[in-house]
């Protein structure tokens, strides 16, 4: 029977959480590089047993680490992340300019088709690549390079890129996010890059409807409908129908549309899944209830998940990289909290049970089918 | 040879227990001494010192002799203690943040 394998980042160290198919009974091993932020681990699509992980301390800066065995083993790799050319400026909190300075990797994507090639987005934003295992980094600056950057501010949490979204077919195609710029796509490889905001509406900004300047949370696409993405934004979740052109809300009768995750089901396109929060202040879910809130139609129509989840005094948050679904059938769904859980759910979330309950607070959670 | 102490951290990410010998060539400064360290643990690069500016993190601090080197320039000589063996090199965690 197949197994899964939950990959979870947290601020203290990583743990590697497995079980078999039927998704009940969980082996937990870590702390892996314990007291370091691990702001993300992320297996190769190409390889299961090829792991990345981003490490990270205010003490002694960026690592990344490698594993070639399902995270068993780690080696360190490069973690030299060198801003093309001269990096020049963007706008700093109080408007002025301030210098590009590299501060930490947020996500790493590995690519669909080749377990050497890795792409990580980093804070100040910009987008790496690595074709060497991540031995060595290139900036993709054609990003970074747009007309709009020099104007791009960080969020509350920092400038970073946070989510990097692959075309399942054409490897031409990417979507990033960057707080608070918002989605840009490139269609050549990485070389060139435009905004695809149009239809984003934030309070908060000068002109609500600008074309750069969003503090977009979260992509999720299903691969097999690569034109259809969804977003969580700073407030309001968000859909688009072609491929990012244009962005219409669907936020529905979700009884906060504020939130950090989202994602799709992993056999039915049209099933998300997000976790409203009450605001962008009160970082917890409202009324101390923790609910996934799932979409069977894509959007505007919302059912609260609440079986086996705190239902009282609960005022944790879930960041936008900690939530993940397998592949399984049914499809599992799984998040963390920064209260130190990791939920999982067999059943395409009508259910929930805690694999753990007590570990720092959760940055990132990915899962990973293993055969 | 020139003795170096590593905070807990990066002891662990070179995967090294206690104290480290390390042969540098010419005159032993700190600059000398960290270029020595990297190149025989180059997973400590970027951890000590910037890539690309080669200036000490900010919450990292070198103490030898009961004395604060953070802030002396890289060129500058170690104590001769330092050089001859006689008292270790510290790279030093600062006490700052959880």
């Amino acid at each position: 029977m197949s197994g899964v394998r939950v990959l979870v980042g947290t601020r203290k160290g990583a743990f590697i959480l497995t079980s078999d198919g039927k998704r009940d009974r969980w082996d937990v091993s870590g702390p892996h590089f314990g007291g370091w932020e691990i702001y993300h681990v992320a297996g190769s699509p190409a390889d299961p047993a090829r792991l990345y992980a981003s490490q990270s301390s205010g003490w002694f800066g960026q690592v990344i680490q490698r594993s070639d065995d399902g995270g068993k083993t780690w080696q360190p790799v490069g973690n030299q992340f060198a801003y093309d050319g001269v990096p020049g400026t963007h706008q700093w909190y109080d408007g002025t300019p301030h210098p590009w300075e590299f501060a930490r990797v947020w996500h790493l994507e590995g690519s669909l088709t080749d377990p050497d090639t890795v792409y990580a987005g980093v804070e100040d934003a910009a987008l790496f690549r690595s074709i060497d295992g991540g031995q060595s980094w290139q900036e993709l600056s054609g990003l970074r390079d747009h007309d709009s950057g020099s104007s791009w501010q960080p969020g509350a949490g920092g400038m970073c890129l946070h989510t990097i979204v692959q075309h399942p077919n054409d490897p031409g195609r990417i979507f990033v996010a960057i707080s608070s710029a918002g989605v840009f796509r490139t269609d050549d490889g990485g070389k060139t890059w435009r905004p695809t905001n149009r239809g984003l509406h934030s309070v908060g900004i000068p002109d609500p409807a600008a074309e750069v300047g969003h503090c977009v949370h979260r992509l999720a696409m299903h691969p097999a409908r690569p034109d259809v993405l969804f977003m969580q934004k700073h407030w309001d979740v968000m859909r688009s129908d072609d491929a990012g052109e244009s962005w219409h809300e669907i936020s529905g009768n979700l009884p906060s549309d504020f939130g950090f995750p989202i994602d799709v089901h992993a056999h039915e396109p049209d099933t998300i899944y997000v976790i409203p929060i009450k605001s962008d202040s009160e970082h917890y879910p409202p009324e101390g209830r923790l609910r996934v809130y799932r979409s069977r139609t894509g959007g505007h129509e919302w059912e609260a998940l609440t079986a086996g989840l705190p239902q009282r005094d609960c005022y944790t948050n879930v960041l936008r990289d900690a939530m993940a679904v397998d592949s399984l059938d049914p499809c599992g769904v799984y998040f963390g909290t920064t209260g130190g859980q990791v939920y999982a759910s067999a059943d395409a979330g009508d259910n929930w049970a805690p694999i753990v309950r007590d570990l720092p607070a959760v940055l990132s959670v990915e899962v990973q089918l293993l055969p | 040879m020139i003795r170096v102490m590593l905070p807990a951290h990066l002891r662990t990410l070179a995967h090294v227990a206690g104290e480290i010998s390390l042969h540098v060539e010419g005159q032993v400064t700190q600059r000398s001494v960290l270029d020595a360290l990297e190149v025989r643990y180059p997973m400590l690069r970027g951890t000590v010192r910037d890539h690309a500016t080669q200036r000490r993190r900010a919450f990292v601090r070198f103490f030898a002799c009961e004395q604060d080197l953070s802030h002396d320039l890289p060129d500058v000589p170690l104590p001769q203690a330092v050089a001859t063996g006689a008292e270790p090199y510290l790279v030093v965690g600062a006490m700052a943040g959880g």
